[in-house]
């Protein structure tokens, strides 16, 4: 136990401000086997500020705030909140202590009302008797208090996703968070969204509590922030008032100078396209429901010739998973063509595509890139039954096969260590991505069909340096030998340095179009915030 | 960095440790429940050994029991290893004893032995392998959930069967079905006399052949990888163009048919008749051959023969302390088997998220 009493959190109703302890992390190390996700990071919070964390995707700022809030121990160095070391402590303990984390993926009932969530584990009532009239009044006095509108009988099934999220900043707050720990919150959210996330979080530093913030969009720490501080490759690198710096400064530091700007190789001379010759990848009208029914692609033209690579830059949750998928044939498309060289598959199975020439390096590589049990070998022969010996009885796998396959992708990639028996759970994220990438773009299908259409989800996300500049190679030498490469990345410098034209997606439409040279960082922010 | 080397003794300890540690648990708790009922422990196990591996006939019994096991063992662990519960071994059994038994009974007699076993042994499988469609389609179909319809078809199947032998197939005042008269599956008694008079048959020796077979399916062969793949990662095997729908429904009829095959050992080696009820929870037993052998071949064949002791053994000692004993013991076996995996593989370390 520790040595001091833990205060017993603030009913809710009774929101008689307390100001927030400071909450400190320093030396913090955190390994998942041979990845290391945090290696020497610290972080400081003193009450009544809102601290922007940022750093590009996979720069350890998730994990260091996981240990904050109680859901992982540090391999090494310490936490303490008010003066008090509490390393290693649970979730429970950080409520308690007032530490409350906002996931970017909702933790939420959707069959309960918004009421009935923000309760959840401290239901109001007498013995077994939940009162859920009482809950009711509860949260609504805490909806009063701080300005997080959301209609508290409403079921969280029909809440719109900034009203998910606010039941999610309630949920902390009910249970007494006096610091909230918000996971890149703006992600999910439409422009005005944003602007009310700002006023909650205001108000909830004017009321002496802290926040931090973690993202990786720059115009949100100078929106928002008093303190920044800046993540690389698992270190902290820089801590800074953000009246003291502006945004080109710390896209400097988030970078690192080693590769402060991108290099971008001309585009591959391209054989005018005959006339009569058909596009390598065209989508037309296409419309893709979310699972809720709405339209997540609402009419999408697209056409991309061989040899070009069409990067599409939006904020997420604007239709770019949805249309990938739809083309890649894991979500059907409820109207509108998509054609591979002429060939319409928009009804085929996901087989059928790869056989007509699309590669789909998937946003997720863990989930839909790989079994993470198999071996490096397995997963590169993933997708290729060519590789599979037609005996005993048509049956037998070519080990032969997958193992040349395997060699050919492990020195193609460098992937690492270069062992095609290990499970590919042990390797590091980046070698991870290089399976799935050598895997795609291996070039040829079953039957020997050529690689014609590679659907490049987020391909470098998470990954080590050395490791994304494997990667956009390959996607060029793909896009110089005359694939046709869709490009969806997070990171606009990515996209800048890879496509040869961006589309911007905003609601499920293409809202803007850029060719190379004739784009700027300025005009693409407005095309995505839809300020133009 | 784990070396292949280390990272193989940990699959190894992953797999046999749990095993090791169940039969500690089940013997502790042996211990106290004999001790609960004013026996000696030490005289309880000598018995349960003396009626089982002690002498031919107990040896014979473990074979013939641990035989059915091995291959409802094998029905179990195909789908789960596409990530499926096959609760209904139990029925797919039977229902391969009924087809085994109904086109037995339906060969002439001057049919050659060989043929009349081969086309039984078809009929056993195509039997178990229909039931085993069922679920799958469902399954795939309309992402019903397997435990619940294969649980509710075992009820189906059962009592469709039931009333089959009852109202028309049934020899007068018996629940069977005629005798095969074409061709059956010989004791081993015949070969090894010390066998004699208990009901194991050659049908072992397909069980062990069923087993290296599954093994290669399942390891070395296209199917087998897209089952594994499905198993470990559907929405990686779906990406990658394995359709999970298709690949679901054939580990269900491949599991179904090894249900289906296991009845031969009753209806070709041991009655040379189908008869209600003849499974008898050995279609369940099998969940806790595949849990317990842990998608081995190997394992699957030992944890067969395990619970086929106990089985048996609880016959033995049945003098002494209730049968129901050995009945605890097996699932208690079971119980720590589920319960001391996960903790086990904890221990040695998760990969990496």
């Amino acid at each position: 136990m520790t040595d001091r009493p833990i205060p017993t959190s603030t009913r809710p109703d009774a929101t008689a401000p307390s100001p927030a302890s400071a909450l400190a992390l320093s030396g913090i190390r955190k390994t998942f086997g041979s990845v290391v996700a945090d290696d020497d990071a610290s972080l400081a919070v003193a009450p009544g500020e809102i601290h922007a964390l940022v750093g590009e995707n996979g720069a350890g700022k998730s994990t260091l705030m996981r240990i904050a809030s109680g859901l992982l121990a540090p391999d090494a160095g310490r936490v303490t909140i008010g003066g008090r070391d509490v390393t290693g402590w649970s979730v429970t303990d950080a409520i308690a202590a007032g530490v409350g984390m906002v996931h970017q993926h909702f933790l939420l009932v959707p069959t309960l009302t918004v009421a009935d969530n923000v309760v959840l584990g401290r239901e109001p009532g007498r013995g077994p008797l939940y009162d859920p009239a009482e809950a009711r009044r509860a949260v609504q006095a805490l909806v009063d208090a701080t300005a997080l509108e959301v209609a508290v009988s409403q079921r969280v099934a029909d809440c719109s996703v900034g009203e998910a999220q606010r039941v999610e900043i309630l949920k902390a707050l009910y249970r007494g968070a006096r610091i909230l720990i918000l996971d890149e919150p703006t992600a999910v959210l439409a422009p005005p969204e944003v602007e009310r996330l700002w006023t909650v979080l205001r108000a909830h530093r004017a009321s002496g509590g802290s926040v931090v913030l973690i993202t990786h969009k720059l115009d949100e720490v100078s929106a928002i922030s008093d303190i920044v501080t800046v993540m690389r490759a698992g270190r902290t690198v820089a801590r800074m008032p953000t009246a003291t710096t502006t945004p080109s400064a710390l896209a400097r530091l988030i970078v690192g100078t080693e590769r402060a700007t991108p290099t971008t190789t001309s585009t591959a001379t391209r054989a005018p396209r005959e006339a009569a010759a058909p596009l390598a990848l065209d989508v037309r009208d296409l419309v893709v429901l979310d699972p809720r029914g709405r339209r997540a692609v609402a009419g999408v033209t697209l056409a991309i010739e061989r040899g070009e690579i069409v990067g599409i830059a939006g904020v997420e949750g604007n239709g770019q998973r949805e249309l990938i998928e739809a083309i890649a044939g894991l979500r059907a498309a409820s109207a509108g063509t998509i054609a591979i060289d002429g060939l319409r598959i928009e009804r085929a199975t996901v087989r059928a595509r790869r056989d007509a020439g699309l590669a789909h390096i998937p946003e997720d590589r863990q989930r839909h890139g790989l079994v993470l049990p198999f071996s490096i070998a397995e997963n590169l022969a993933l997708d290729d039954r060519a590789r599979y010996r037609a005996s005993p009885f048509g049956l037998g796998l070519d080990r032969v096969a997958i193992d040349d396959g395997a060699r050919r992708g492990i020195s193609a990639l460098d992937i690492r260590p270069a062992e095609p028996t290990r499970a590919v759970a042990t390797l590091s994220g980046g070698n991870q991505q290089k399976v799935v990438v050598a895997r795609e773009t291996a070039g040829v299908g079953r039957n020997d069909t050529p690689l014609r259409v590679l659907l490049a989800a987020h391909p470098t996300r998470g990954v080590d340096v050395g490791a994304v500049a494997t990667i956009h190679a390959r996607l060029r030498d793909a896009r110089d030998a005359g694939r046709a490469v869709l490009l969806v990345s997070a990171e606009l410098t990515e996209l800048l340095a890879l496509a040869d034209r961006i589309v911007v997606m905003l609601r499920g439409r293409i809202v803007a179009t850029f060719t190379r040279g004739d784009v700027t960082l300025a005009a693409l922010g407005d095309a995505m915030t839809g300020a133009r | 960095m784990l070396p292949v080397a280390a990272l193989r003794r940990q699959r190894l300890t992953e797999a046999v440790l749990p095993v090791a540690i169940a039969a500690a648990i089940a013997l502790i708790a042996g211990d106290l429940l004999i001790l609960a009922v004013g026996q000696a422990p030490a005289t309880v196990y000598r018995l349960l050994l003396e009626g089982t591996w002690g002498n031919g006939y107990g040896t014979g019994q473990v074979l013939y029991k641990a035989t059915t096991l091995i291959f409802t063992g094998l029905a179990v662990s195909v789908p789960l290893a596409a990530g499926m519960f096959n609760i209904g071994a139990e029925s797919q059994l039977a229902a391969g004893g009924f087809a085994a038994g109904t086109v037995g009974m339906l060969l002439a007699p001057t049919t050659p032995a060989p043929l009349a076993v081969a086309i039984c042994l078809l009929a056993a499988a195509a039997g178990g392998a229909l039931v085993g469609a069922v679920p799958g389609l469902l399954i795939a179909r309309t992402g019903a959930n397997e435990v619940i319809t294969t649980i509710m078809l075992n009820v189906i199947v059962l009592s469709a069967l039931n009333w089959a032998v009852a109202a028309h197939l049934h020899v007068p005042e018996t629940l069977h079905t005629p005798t095969i008269r074409a061709g059956t599956v010989p004791r081993l008694g015949a070969l090894v006399p010390s066998l004699r008079g208990s009901a194991a048959n050659w049908t072992v020796l397909l069980a062990l052949l069923v087993v290296a077979a599954t093994g290669w399916l399942v390891v070395r062969s296209r199917p087998g990888f897209a089952i594994r793949a499905v198993g470990s990662a559907p929405e990686a095997a779906a990406t990658a163009g394995i359709s999970v729908a298709r690949t679901r429904v054939g580990a269900f009829i491949v599991g179904g048919a090894l249900a289906g095959l296991g009845a031969a050992n009753f209806v070709l080696g041991y009655k040379h008749y189908y008869e209600d009820g003849f499974a008898g929870g050995s279609g369940y037993l099998g969940i806790a051959v595949a849990l317990a052998g842990r998608g081995r071949p190997i394992g699957i064949v030992l944890a067969a023969l395990a619970f086929a002791t106990l089985s048996q053994g609880g016959l033995a000692i049945h003098a002494v302390v209730p049968k129901q004993i050995a009945d605890v013991l097996q699932a208690v076996v079971i119980l720590v088997v589920a319960a001391a995996t996960p903790v086990v593989a904890r221990r040695l370390g998760e990969p990496p998220a």
